[in-house]
């Protein structure tokens, strides 16, 4: 039994093991690429770690190239989509936490449909109505998208976060003498800022990583996101991996930030992006 | 201070009734209790006298103000949550002071106020604290406190010691009843603890599927219960129900055994009845007398002060509350008398008492 | 006053109409920014895109726009590549769903057992799912490239290839660069929501089964897989459709190519749009890629209702 059990733990402990290294290796992979200098790429093409590692890759990124750029464009566009669905959607999630009126169900339904139906059916459409706006080619424009497609998914986190606070507390605030936005205001959005610190990270990471809207929409340089300027880096300069993967490791950076950041609330923001939407 | 009169208020959630008709004038200082078993719609008559529910007909006016279109925030009322409600971002003394800042009152008459309450309530040493770390007790403490910080016409209290130990339940009340003699404030609380409700209220307004069944002061309602649910529910351990009909100038039991009709009360022939006695008011007696009845002891429950004995008596199971230990041993048969000054008598049909 | 009274109720509510409207109107403004964004940038494209099927609009051509009538369909029905794409899209979705769902629920059940370290286990773990899709398509796309990866060689090494070469450029396996790549990235989401579903059975139903005699196997059987089974089910009918919309891995990877072997739907759109500029073509495809994903849904839904009245 004793000897079952040991078994057991130890494949069990193997099991976990292959799972974190299959989990790992390609991020690992891309670091290791990213400071194997470029002399040292075919020589040692598959050991595990260059006998030398060096920065170069990522001194000739940050120096001679645009990634800064776009790195500071798409910090731009996901941090102000981040803000604005948060505000937005943060109000709507409480109205559907806190009031029983007619019509909720229907808006209910209505998110749940924008999240049924296939995004890359609005690519074409959403051009010819952005052009004529002057909103293509500007980071403005991809904020005004991205708002409008995270805001259905952060409704439904908010109103999971606001549905968890007692709502005894907006009464005792409006009976203190409160009305009810200063209850919304002063009593519960301070207890749902972990919440909103989710719900931030949620759509920060969704928009960092966004592609097909901004190869679209975008074509200058300027207005440039990470994923576009990588892409078309990778499709110009093909051969030059080192710095293709300093660059991916510098995309991965942010992400990961955020990915700690909602850790704890992953289960509630996939139910909340996934099963009711 | 002041009053609060509710009249023929009806509540409907949907198409769901929940009040229906009610009517009810509390006066000025005057501790009134409602009680009622559970889904009864007491928390949401109290809801609506705070404005925290809307008023499907009726008025309820405050000192003569109809304040149905008055939003909470302008009612200068105060509520006592079963569930306390502190603001868990904020410390004691700010949970406290927290709506004598939404009035704008000045720093130094908030400082005022809320010490004297903590002096009150004796929360002096928890001001600085959160109420994550205070004890349950505590925290029903600093709820009472926000409540009294303000001086408003009316405490509203929501089973606020539902929450409690027996013990710490104990001696909350002693306290609430303590503050509303020193602060003599107009109060309606919820409870459906009936011992809380008779030993807090003045006046008692005991309810059941939305309509109110009886008001009146706690003797009146343990003494004079007007109908079989107030009987029911006033009192513990609670009334022994026998059912009869009146035969012959008698009360003749499902079992066949024969009761005397009290003095000074009618009934027609073949009116079906019940009969309604208390456990306490059950006499043992030592021999077998006039009128007295033999029955064998079923369970015998020690009280600890009293005793519960249960025998099967006039087709029942029948309570008997004594204060003598002893006298009772399973198996073996009791005396018993049946006090005729003590008897209820209730119509089955209206369920209303009688006489 | 006595005309008032006859609209309004009894006499519980003597507001004005506009207070009255303003209460009822309350939700409505806090729900009103998301709503108008929605309608104003989510539905009028939608509905925009519908019309496009009927048109003809190409971006490059100014004289583009006129309506058309079901042109576009009649095209689609000749369309190899369209086809070729259908059954690519059911290839691609099955098999990363599945995949997916199995190595999701394992990793979920191995961490539902208590471990030192399982919380830092569960971070790794689930931090894919962290990672941009663009950034792990590159990634894996650069994996499975002989000159910088490691796969090739080691495929080599154990025999299955001649030569360390790219499976993405050879068309038999190309597609399987980007479901590898998928379900990378997607474990975590079906192991978190396993793992929730696993931490909400109440314990004391596999004690009451143990003390009852049940063994690991039939307590598995009786009380985790009847509890899972909702949770499954809805993950795994919303993920299909979400990946069967997921057209970054390929477009990223292979673009669809080599000839057309990994091309989806959804990434046959955006090629339509992007590349060709023709978008009354892509919005043609895409209405029905939609009228096919809401029928496979209807289908779903009557599947459990008819599953629902059996029991
Ligand atoms: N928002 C609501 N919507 C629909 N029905 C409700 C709502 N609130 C309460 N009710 C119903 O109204 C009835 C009275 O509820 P209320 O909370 O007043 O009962 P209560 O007497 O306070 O009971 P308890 O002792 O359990 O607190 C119950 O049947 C309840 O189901
Ligand atoms: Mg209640």
């Amino acid at each position: 039994m004793t000897r079952k059990r040991l078994v057991l733990t130890v494949l069990h402990r193997l099991a976990v093991l292959a799972y974190v290294a299959f989990a790992l290796f390609p991020l690992f992979w891309l670091l290791k690429v990213s400071v194997t200098p470029t002399s040292l790429l075919y020589t040692e093409g598959i050991r595990l770690w260059p006998s030398r590692a060096s920065l170069e890759h990522y001194e000739f990124v940050l120096t001679h190239s645009s990634f800064p750029t776009f790195f500071l464009n798409s910090t731009i566009v996901s941090a102000s989509t981040a803000v604005i669905v948060t505000i937005v959607s943060s109000l709507a999630g409480y109205a559907m936490s806190r009031f029983v009126f007619r019509g909720k169900y229907w808006i209910v339904a209505l998110l749940l449909l924008t999240q049924m139906f296939p995004l890359v059916m609005l690519i074409a459409p959403m051009f010819k109505m952005l052009s004529p706006l002057g909103l293509t080619n500007s980071l403005t424009g991809l904020v005004i998208v991205y708002v409008a497609f995270n805001v259905p998914f952060a409704t439904f986190l908010m109103q999971s976060f606001f549905d968890g606070i007692p709502k005894d507390l907006e009464d005792a605030a409006m009976i203190d003498g409160a009305t009810r936005f200063t209850a919304f205001r002063q009593i519960i959005l301070p207890l749902t800022l972990p919440g909103i610190a989710a719900t931030l990270g949620f759509v920060f990471t969704a928009a960092w990583s966004e592609l097909l809207f901004a190869l679209m929409l975008i074509s200058g340089e300027k207005a440039t996101t990470f994923p576009v300027g990588l892409l078309s880096f990778v499709s110009k300069f093909s051969v030059d991996f080192g710095q293709m993967m300093a660059a991916g490791v510098l995309a991965l950076i942010p992400a990961c930030l955020f990915f700690l950041l909602i850790q704890r609330y992953l289960v509630q923001g996939l139910t909340a992006g996934a099963v009711k939407g | 201070m002041a009053s609060i009169t509710i009249e023929a208020i009806t509540k409907t959630f949907g198409a769901v009734p929940v009040l229906h008709d009610i009517d009810l004038s509390i006066g000025d200082g005057e501790f009134v209790v409602l009680v009622g078993p559970s889904g009864c719609g007491k928390s949401t008559l109290l809801r609506m006298i705070a404005g925290l529910e809307d008023i499907t007909a009726g008025e309820i006016r405050i000192d003569d103000r109809r304040i149905n279109e008055v939003a909470p925030k302008d009612r200068d009322i105060a509520m006592v949550f079963q569930s306390y409600a502190l603001y868990p971002h904020m410390t004691v003394a700010d949970n406290m002071s927290y709506s004598l800042k939404l009035r704008k009152t000045a720093r130094e008459k908030i400082a005022e106020a809320v010490g004297a309450a903590a002096g009150k309530l004796g929360l002096d040493p928890l001001l600085a604290r959160r109420p994550k770390a205070l004890s349950g007790g505590q925290r029903q403490r600093v709820a009472m406190g926000r409540a009294i910080v303000r001086h408003p016409k009316a405490f509203l209290f929501d089973e606020p010691l539902s929450n409690l130990d027996a013990r710490l339940r104990e001696q909350m009340r002693a306290e609430i009843k303590r503050l509303h003699k020193s602060i003599g404030a107009t109060s309606v609380y919820v409870t459906h603890d009936q011992i809380e409700a008779m030993t807090l209220a003045d006046r008692i307004v005991a309810m059941h599927g939305g309509i109110i069944q009886q008001v009146g002061n706690p003797l009146d309602l343990y003494d004079r219960p007007a109908n079989l649910f107030v009987a029911g529910f006033i009192g513990s351990p609670a009334m022994n129900f026998v059912e009869g009909h009146c035969r012959a100038g008698v009360i003749e039991t499902t079992d066949g055994s024969k009761v005397a009709i009290p003095e000074g009360i009618h009934l027609t022939e073949g009116q079906a009845v019940t009969i309604g006695i208390r456990p306490e008011h059950v006499r043992i007696v030592a021999g077998s007398e006039a009128g007295s009845y033999t029955a064998r002891v079923d369970l015998v429950e020690p009280t600890g002060f009293g005793t519960i004995v249960h025998v099967r008596l006039l087709g029942q199971d029948l309570k008997i509350y004594t204060l003598e230990r002893g006298v009772a041993v399973v198996g073996q048969p009791l005396h018993i008398a049946l006090d005729s000054t003590r008897l209820h008598l209730f119509d089955r049909e209206t369920t209303n008492r009688i006489g | 006053m006595t005309s008032f009274s006859a609209a309004a109720p009894p006499n519980g509510d003597r507001r004005t109409p506009m207070q009255r409207l303003a209460a009822r109107l309350e939700p409505w403004l806090y729900s009103a920014p998301v709503l108008i964004l929605i309608v104003a940038i989510m539905l009028v494209p939608l509905a925009l895109g519908v019309s496009y099927a009927f048109r003809d609009i190409k971006l490059l051509n100014p004289f583009s726009g006129g309506f058309v009538g079901l042109k576009h369909f009649r095209e689609l029905a000749s369309d190899s590549a369209f086809r070729g794409a259908l059954i690519n899209t059911l290839w691609w979705t099955f098999s990363s769903v599945i995949l997916q769902f199995l190595f999701g629920l394992i990793l979920a059940l191995l961490l539902n057992q208590p471990f030192k370290g399982r919380a830092l286990a569960q971070a790794l773990c689930f931090l894919p799912w962290a990672v941009p899709s663009f950034l792990s398509g590159l990634d894996w796309a650069w994996m499975f490239n002989p000159v910088v990866g490691p796969i090739p060689h080691w495929l080599y090494a154990l025999g299955i290839m001649s030569e360390p070469s790219n499976i993405l450029s050879d068309p038999k396996t190309a597609m399987w660069g980007p479901i590898v790549a998928n379900v990378w990235w997607g474990i975590p989401f079906f192991a978190i929501t396993m793992l929730a579903a696993l931490q909400a059975i109440p314990k004391d139903l596999y004690e009451a089964a143990e003390i009852d005699g049940a063994g690991p196997i039939e307590r598995f059987r009786s009380i985790t897989v009847p509890f899972l089974a909702p949770t499954m089910a809805i993950s795994i009918l919303l993920r299909t459709v979400w990946i069967a919309n997921f057209a970054d891995l390929i477009i990223v990877m292979t673009n669809g190519g080599p000839a057309d072997r990994t091309q989806i739907v959804a990434s046959y759109i955006f090629t339509q749009a992007f590349r060709r500029l023709d978008f009354g073509y892509a919005s043609a495809i895409a209405l029905v890629l939609l009228v096919l994903l809401l029928a496979y849904s209807m289908l779903i839904v009557v599947l459990r209702q008819t599953m629902l009245s059996r029991h």
